[in-house]
């Protein structure tokens, strides 16, 4: 599947991107079978390397800046999500063991200012792990959401109160200056647009 | 043919009796959550026979998935077998990857274009 | 050592419960969408208490293989990165095939 994105990486990037996946990889091979004699960790290097050399520039795309500070944002906002995965759990077990089972589902669409291939995923994660809600479709040329929201109180807690695209838009740093609340309406097939 | 002695978890800890008498109590207790859960995978059976069209068969299906690395990873602790936590790693790959690779075939009919 | 096994037995138990309400969940819901709202969470999270519940067992039980307790750790942050993912890449496609939503009001599907 070709992305189309047209980057060219030049040689110094390409390095570092073998680089940092084979340490990745190598580090793997350790944790996971913990045997240290030498022929072992040779079969590691070599395993490694093959897997570094086919496929590097699927975990890194160049130089990003100031990816610590990112990662360090990551692991605060993390335990948050934590919070917010048990209690979407409670709510769908309140919402299946109901015996009028209360749902209302309604197919909603709104616009981040995410761009980051990192950022949009993060956000889809915690949009399907959060109470009431899944993504549908991701759309990276303006940052679209469509959702699945399975009553309208979930549905509202994204479109109107926006916690999370705040939250996220603080771990990766972009600019969030308003998304567009759009709920389409649908046309006569049920379907958006 | 003489009987390899495989490796267990943790062999000749200098524990009491009293110790060996508890953890045989709660190995018990994982057998018994190992047949909830085939219980619960049973149920997930449901969707996958009746469910009307291939998609509620294709969620059904990576549910039993999920629901089949929980119980490797019980059995693993039920037998004293530490290769199982392998194995349980593995299929959760192969589940992730079947589901992915089905979804596509799904949407454009072929794998490969 | 009674604390360490009561601890294991409420997570197994609370895993186990948010197994079985995914489980009727697929069962119970009226519509393709709405059932993978029900399996898409619990799942993952009831998988994750019962591994974590054992990372518990294991970790008191069984000191001196700190290997385990990573590996165990992995399959679960493994677990929940690709189940929101999968479910996610099913439901784009049944929304791309043109599956309709189901709206309050009309019969099982």
């Amino acid at each position: 599947m070709e992305t189309g994105r047209g980057e060219e990486m030049m040689k110094g990037e390409k390095s570092f991107g073998i680089l940092i996946t084979f340490s990745v990889m190598f580090l793997f091979w350790i944790l996971l079978s913990c045997i240290f004699d030498a022929f072992h960790l040779l079969l590691g290097v070599v395993c490694s390397a093959i897997v570094a050399l086919a496929s590097h520039d699927l975990l890194v795309r160049g130089r990003r800046p100031k990816i610590l500070l990112k990662s360090f944002r990551l692991l605060l906002y993390i335990p948050w999500e934590f919070w917010q995965i048990v209690l979407a759990n409670l709510d769908v077990a309140y919402r299946v063991l109901h015996p009028k089972m209360p749902i209302d589902p309604r197919v909603i669409e709104f616009e981040t200012t995410l761009r980051s291939d990192f950022a949009l995923v993060t956000l889809a994660n915690s949009i399907t792990l959060t109470p009431g809600t899944i993504t549908i479709l991701v759309e990276p040329e303006r940052g679209k959401f469509w959702v699945h929201a399975i009553a309208k109180q979930p549905a509202d807690s994204l479109l109107v109160d926006q916690t999370m695209q705040r939250k996220v838009a603080d771990v990766f740093m972009e600019e969030k200056h308003g998304a567009t609340l759009t709920e389409k309406t649908e046309d006569k097939n049920g379907r958006l647009g | 043919m003489e009987e390899v002695e495989d490796e267990r978890i943790g062999k000749n800890p200098p524990w009491s009796s009293d110790h060996l008498r508890r953890m045989a109590k709660m190995i018990s207790m994982f057998l018994a959550t190992g047949l909830l859960i085939t219980i619960a995978i049973t149920l997930s059976l449901y969707r996958v026979v009746v469910g009307p069209g291939v998609f509620n068969r294709t969620a059904a299906v990576n549910v039993i998935g999920t629901k089949t690395i929980v119980l490797l990873v019980v059995m693993g602790y039920y037998f004293e077998r530490p290769y199982f936590f392998d194995i349980a790693l593995l299929y959760a790959l192969i589940n992730f990857v079947g589901t992915l690779v089905f979804a596509k075939y799904l949407e454009k009919g072929e794998l490969w274009s | 050592m009674v604390l360490v096994d009561a601890i294991t037995i409420a997570f197994l138990g609370a895993g186990l419960f948010f197994l079985f309400v995914g489980s009727v969940g697929l069962l119970r819901f009226p519509d393709f969408y709405t059932r993978l709202h029900a399996t898409g969470k619990c799942d993952t999270l009831g998988a994750g208490l019962i591994i974590l519940g054992l990372i518990v067992h294991h970790f008191f039980y069984y000191p001196g293989t700190i290997l385990i307790t990573v590996k165990l750790l992995f399959l679960i942050l493994f677990i929940f990165i690709a189940n929101p993912t999968a479910t996610h890449a099913i439901m784009r496609v049944a929304y791309k095939t043109g599956v309709l939503p189901w709206k309050l009001g009309e019969g099982r599907k």
